[in-house]
């Protein structure tokens, strides 16, 4: 299904004058929907092996999800009243939203700081954040008792002093927020020039806007678990929880920016401009700077905490051990990034990036899920079905990030917009 | 450079931002309990493990039958939860190995904290610490998200997972029903020998003190639950030291509202703090030759 050539040759096949709306109609599917081909010709570039694999588990896990609709929760997940979380808010939620930051993050380079150098990949980051942001309430819908009832925090009834009423308004604002972001992209698309005026001139504010929003819920999403003192291990609870959070997902989200990167210069090469393509090298060994900084202040604020709450005694037990993996490969990876940066080697810098990610998912699933109630004697961490229904969902996003790229101009520019750094 | 249209955007977001967080801080402000709320206390000396609590609490809240009759003492062999999947009633009570190898029964139910953890939690106030002492639970508001199970530090609130359409969160409510109707819940009302009484926390606080300064060989010199967590309407008093009768060990004397008060007042400083700081770099980043402002048109200049 990539295989197509020249966009501007394709953009004005048919003169619009001459033909009746229903051609019209079938036109603009052909051309907007179906990559400029024919309805059976497109349909029969999607089988492939892979295609026919990834269709599969994605039926089994709609299965699942339907049972769950239909049954209750403990049809799929092994979520019980001493661990009332399991896999999907730990993934979809807890692991997901840090990566997301890569909206923000790259966002505020571009556009506040004026740092050209990122301005190839912002609209790809925006992409990444929104659809982060998208299945991450996807997942929460699938885990909420009532999902029919997710708007009630913002207009029915306010928990004021709860953090997660804090989150459930930040993150539906911003989800809004990057939406909005990623409208030049989609009216470019569809042609619509003066929409797309108008969502550039919201962009200043709403990059900040974004920034207010992502510094708060970045951070509440670890200060949920500020309130379960007992049950949090304390090499982990610390009150610093929320800004370790916010630090660690500015890591998460340069990680991402690094590894995706690299996977759309093999897998997008024909839907990725020239300029693009030229550029993520030098963007990577940028982004691979900043990420050490990053981590290194990381590494130091977490282990001061430890200091902080005198919980260093706990080292010696299995939950200690396991704790230093977590931590070991937090203080390997600003070092390789560092060193990478130094030697000027992109590969070095791309697999650190793969192993922060690694941390940082490692980081939130020890928070959330594997040391969470580590005084129950007997616990049950997640169902095999929870996994497969959280493969399927990853295999969604990752179909409709597909989708997206290779048709709106996320990884080049619109060839009726030049270089107008949107 | 910024231009006015930017300027008012900015002021119109920070605006609307800081009155969202305002709610926030204003809603992680200190409980100042009502003196003459209710409360519950367990003798812990008294109790004769006779499990007709369980029934009674069963039938008051029409809850289904249990997985063995009531009077079926081989449950004691584990240590149970108050989950109705599980025992089939709000409350459960344990057996432990006293100290002069007789067994000592502990009720085990939710301990309508003074400032409770899940309340803090419910991001739409579903749970509330009510005037009257009961911490309750709105139906028909809950969105089912499962936070005030995992805050609550005694592992009370029981979700129903194997409902889809109407899943609820069950706890004891204090039979808060049958309060108002001028009852006493139907726990005490049951117990044979007055190891469960009820009444305002105040008046039960004295009389567990009055207790155990009376029989100072028969009691543990503490009343657990008149700091624990901030204080909770469910007090208990004992011989066997508390931590041998399941209870939490860690559970300290902060009130949960406090433990994540600091970080909600950040909301305001950061919603604030962010525009005017990120505003300053970018009319510091965002540079321009002299004159051209007022030649070129605005769309054409803003983004260079």
């Amino acid at each position: 299904m990539n295989e197509f050539g020249d966009e501007s040759a394709k953009r004005h096949i048919y003169p619009t004058d001459e033909l009746t709306g229903a051609e019209i109609i079938s036109y603009w599917f052909r051309d907007k929907i179906f990559l400029g081909l024919p309805f059976k010709e497109y349909m029969r570039t999607l089988i492939t092996p892979l295609n026919i694999a990834a269709g599969i588990v994605v039926m089994a896990g709609l299965y699942l999800i339907l049972m769950r609709f239909i049954f209750g929760l403990d049809q799929i997940t092994e979520a019980s009243n001493e661990q009332p979380w399991g896999l999907f808010l730990t993934w979809g939620l807890f692991s997901g939203v840090p990566f997301s930051g890569c909206g923000f993050v790259v966002g505020t380079g571009v556009y506040i700081f004026a740092l050209k150098r990122y301005q190839p990949i912002v609209k790809n980051a925006i992409l990444l954040g929104f659809l982060g942001y998208l299945f991450a309430v996807i997942f929460l819908m699938i885990d909420l008792g009532r999902p029919w009832r997710i708007y009630y925090p913002m207009i029915i009834s306010f928990g004021t002093a709860s953090v997660m009423f804090l989150v459930a308004w930040h993150v539906a604002l911003y989800l809004t927020v990057q939406l909005f972001e990623f409208c030049p992209s989609i009216f470019a698309w569809l042609n619509q020039k003066y929409l797309r005026k108008l969502a550039v001139s919201a962009t200043l504010g709403l990059t900040i806007f974004g920034v207010m929003l992502s510094t708060l819920h970045q951070s509440a999403l670890n200060a949920m678990f500020l309130l379960a003192p007992g049950k949090v291990h304390p090499l982990w609870y610390t009150s610093y929880l929320p800004w370790l959070a916010f630090i660690s997902a500015i890591g998460a989200a340069m990680a991402l920016m690094i590894v995706v990167s690299k996977l759309t210069t093999i897998y997008f090469r024909n839907r990725a401009s020239p300029e693009y393509l030229a550029s993520i090298d030098d963007i990577t060994i940028g982004l691979g700077k900043a990420s050490a900084f990053v981590l290194f202040t990381y590494l130091g604020m977490r282990l001061i905490s430890i200091t902080h709450e005198g919980s260093w005694g706990y080292l010696n037990s299995p939950i200690g051990y396991w704790f230093l993996v977590e931590i070991g490969l937090f203080a390997i990876v600003p070092l390789t990034y560092y060193y990478g940066v130094l030697k000027k080697n992109v590969k070095i810098i791309q697999v650190t990036g793969v192993f922060t990610m690694i941390a940082i998912i490692l980081n939130r699933f020890n928070l959330t899920l594997i040391t969470f109630n580590y005084q129950l004697p007997h616990r049950e961490l997640f169902f095999w079905k929870e996994a497969l229904v959280v493969i399927s969902v990853i295999i969604i996003e990752i179909l409709l990030y597909r989708w997206i790229v290779n048709r709106m101009p996320v990884l080049r520019d619109h060839p009726d917009f030049p270089n107008d750094g949107h | 450079m910024i231009n006015r249209r930017d300027l008012v955007k900015i002021g119109v977001t920070a605006v609307a931002a800081s009155v969202l967080g305002a709610g926030n801080v204003l809603g992680s402000t200190d409980f100042e309990g009502n003196p003459e709320r209710l409360g519950m206390l367990t003798d812990t000396t008294r109790c004769i493990g006779c499990r007709r609590c369980e029934a009674a609490c069963n039938k008051a809240n029409n809850l289904p039958a249990p997985k063995t009759s009531f009077e079926d003492t081989s449950v004691f062999e584990e240590e149970r939860r108050p989950y109705v999947a599980d025992v089939g009633s709000y409350t459960a009570v344990n057996r432990f190995d006293g100290e002069d190898g007789k067994p000592v029964y502990r009720k085990v139910q939710c301990m309508h904290c003074d400032e409770p953890a899940c309340v803090t939690a419910c991001p739409v106030a579903a749970l509330t610490k009510s005037e009257e002492g009961p911490v309750v639970w709105d139906q028909s508001i809950c969105i089912g998200c499962r936070y005030c199970i995992t805050a609550c530090p005694f592992y009370v609130p029981a979700f129903e997972y194997s409902s889809a359409f109407d899943p609820k969160i069950q706890k004891c409510f204090m039979c808060n029903q049958r309060i108002k109707d001028g009852l006493v819940p139907a726990c005490a009302e049951a117990c044979p020998v007055e190891a469960i009484q009820f009444g305002k926390k105040k008046d039960l606080l004295k009389m567990a003190k009055l207790r155990i300064w009376d029989s100072p060989d028969k009691y543990v010199d503490h009343v657990y639950g008149e700091t624990e967590a901030g204080g909770t309407g469910w007090m208990y008093i004992s011989k066997l030291a508390f931590e041998k009768m399941g209870f939490p060990e860690n559970i300290g004397t902060t009130s949960f509202p406090k433990l994540t008060k600091d970080f909600l007042s950040m909301v305001n400083l950061t919603l604030v703090t962010w525009p005017a700081l990120l505003g300053g770099f970018y009319m510091a980043s965002h540079k321009k030759p002299h004159g051209e402002h007022d030649e070129k048109p605005e769309e054409e200049i803003k983004h260079e």
